[in-house]
């Protein structure tokens, strides 16, 4: 057999098809049987019949939609002023930004819950406001990326004329630059949104298993050697990931490594 | 707005300051108390001392813990950056059909939820009866990470000048030699940057590790998990944060003067 370039990506194809493909179509087979192995709906009845099921669905939600805003919020101003030459020219200080996202998360997290219980506020009593802040903290590193790379591109001459066109600082900002920078913000509440709803380890932890998102909520079905149960669930997760892929695609279509890849 | 553009600065650095206070607050209080022998995080009674780090290497279930996410880091980052490599090299020469359908497989594990994609794993491992062992903890690592070496191979491939291996071919090279002295100086700024990612996702690796590790085999981030569901953060694990934060901040001012570097050399390059 001839040398041909294309066969390097033999090893490539089959470990992508082997365990990336094929364990998810495991997933659909799992969801889509009973515990006899047979063809059934069970799983789908099961999760929209007991409502703490949903629940869980709608208060990840919650939470996910939440921990983006608030990240969103505070990184996007930050970014702005990250990315203005007049106020700051250093890269180290956006990269110190990143750096606690290199720190292991399992310690950052109990870092956090640590010292917020050290100052008072107990993971165990106020459970909702600890979660959201150990999200917050978790998430805060991924907006700042996306928001301030679109800021760097963004085209100061639009501003500039828009401001010469008789718009005040407020109709600049909502008219002008939140819709240059849309693709930031889209990619920005990519990297938080369903990365929430799938956590659990930061739920855990901060608020002492009071609170419970869609992520821990399918590891106790598997744990409990639930695997069809589990499995179902692991599917409207992938299923949701997938719709939250569409949107994002329809505003941007560089950023294809996932943002996290760009730091390097 | 234009009136007071000093006060304007000093709010908007006292801004930028102010969140980054706050974001490393939890660390830097770590790291305080890492001198601090008190096993409870706050208490200065004991003074000053270096005892936590003399606790932290005289642990050996937690240095144990340290070398296992090191070795698993490693092995994996490096099979991910071979198979990863080859994989967007290969493809690159591949016909376009078969090109588009790796790009869509490929972005499968860069979109997905980790917890999916640790479950379907076990799933697949159980179905087999396969019991966990160091091999399928390494496939879940490599799961977690070959995709991103491909996507920082591939750029590297596509702003290649591809007439150079046709030439080196034309010179009387063979295939394998012009694949190394040609294509592999072209893309190894691709693979480093590729290794690196896979080298840290699996550094802070939890869920995949949690699913797929043989139940005995511990790293940082499962051996601390285990812990803290119950207690506070162990003391020495104090000293071992300062630590993994100094040389996590060492590494990026290394990375940022050499990207600094680099990007120089591209710029003075254009200019000519």
């Amino acid at each position: 057999m001839r040398f041909k370039r294309k066969y390097l990506s033999i090893p490539y194809i089959l470990f992508l098809i082997c365990f990336v493909v094929i364990p998810i179509l495991f997933i659909v087979y799992y969801a889509f049987t009973n515990k006899g192995g047979q063809f059934s709906f069970s799983n789908l009845v099961k999760f929209f019949q007991d409502s703490t099921n949903v629940n869980v669905l709608l208060i990840s939600f919650v939470y996910a939609i939440a921990n983006t805003l608030i990240c969103l919020v505070i990184g996007y101003p930050l970014a702005m002023l990250l990315a203005n030459k007049n106020i700051n020219k250093s890269y180290v200080l956006v990269m110190l930004f990143i750096m606690p996202s290199w720190i292991n998360f399992v310690i950052r997290t109990s870092a956090t819950r640590d010292v917020l219980n050290w100052i008072g506020l107990s993971t165990g009593e106020h459970s909702q406001l600890t979660t959201i802040i150990g999200l917050v903290y978790n998430y805060l590193p991924f907006v700042i990326l996306p928001l301030y790379t679109t800021m760097l591109k963004m085209d100061k001459n639009q501003i500039e004329a828009s401001k010469d066109l008789g718009a005040n600082s407020v109709q600049t900002f909502f008219k002008v630059i939140i819709p240059m920078t849309m693709p930031g913000i889209v990619s920005a509440a990519t990297m938080v949104f369903m990365p929430t709803l799938s956590s659990y380890v930061i739920s855990d932890i901060l608020s002492e298993y009071n609170v419970v998102l869609f992520g821990s909520y399918i590891d106790l079905y598997f744990n409990q050697a639930d695997w069809n149960f589990g499995s179902f669930m692991a599917l409207i997760m992938l299923l949701l990931i997938g719709v939250s892929v569409l949107i994002s695609r329809k505003f941007s279509n560089e950023d294809e490594t996932g943002g996290r890849a760009s730091i390097w | 707005m234009v009136k007071f553009p000093r006060l304007k600065k000093f709010l908007a650095k006292f801004y930028i300051y102010l969140v980054l206070l706050v974001m490393y607050l939890p660390i830097l209080v770590l790291m305080i108390f890492s001198f601090s022998p008190s096993d409870t995080l706050g208490n200065w009674d004991e003074g000053f001392s270096f005892e936590l780090y003399g606790r932290l290497f005289r642990n050996e279930a937690l240095m144990t813990a340290v070398g296992n996410t090191l070795l698993i880091a490693i092995v994996s980052a490096i099979v991910s950056t071979i198979i990863g490599t080859l994989g967007a090299v290969g493809v690159f020469y591949s016909k376009k059909k078969t090109r588009k359908t790796v790009e869509t497989m490929t972005q499968l594990p860069v979109v997905n939820a980790e917890i999916v994609m640790a479950l379907s794993l076990a799933v697949v491992f159980k179905t087999l009866n396969t019991s966990y062992s160091f091999f399928t903890l390494l496939i879940g690592h490599v799961v977690l990470t070959v995709a991103f070496v491909y996507l920082n191979v591939k750029p590297k491939l596509v702003q290649m000048d591809p007439n150079t291996y046709e030439a080196a071919l034309d010179l009387g090279s063979t295939p394998w030699f012009a694949m190394f002295k040609v294509i592999l100086p072209e893309i190894l700024p691709g693979i480093l940057s590729g290794f690196m990612i896979a080298l840290t996702l699996s550094l802070d690796d939890f869920v995949l590790t949690q699913y797929l590790k043989e139940p005995s085999f511990e790293t940082i981030s499962t051996y601390i998990q285990k812990i803290v569901t119950k207690h506070p953060i162990p003391a020495e694990v104090r000293a071992l944060t300062t630590l993994l934060a100094l040389a996590v901040f060492a590494s990026v001012i290394l990375i940022t003067i050499y990207n600094n570097k680099k990007a120089n050399v591209v710029v003075k390059g254009r200019r000519k």
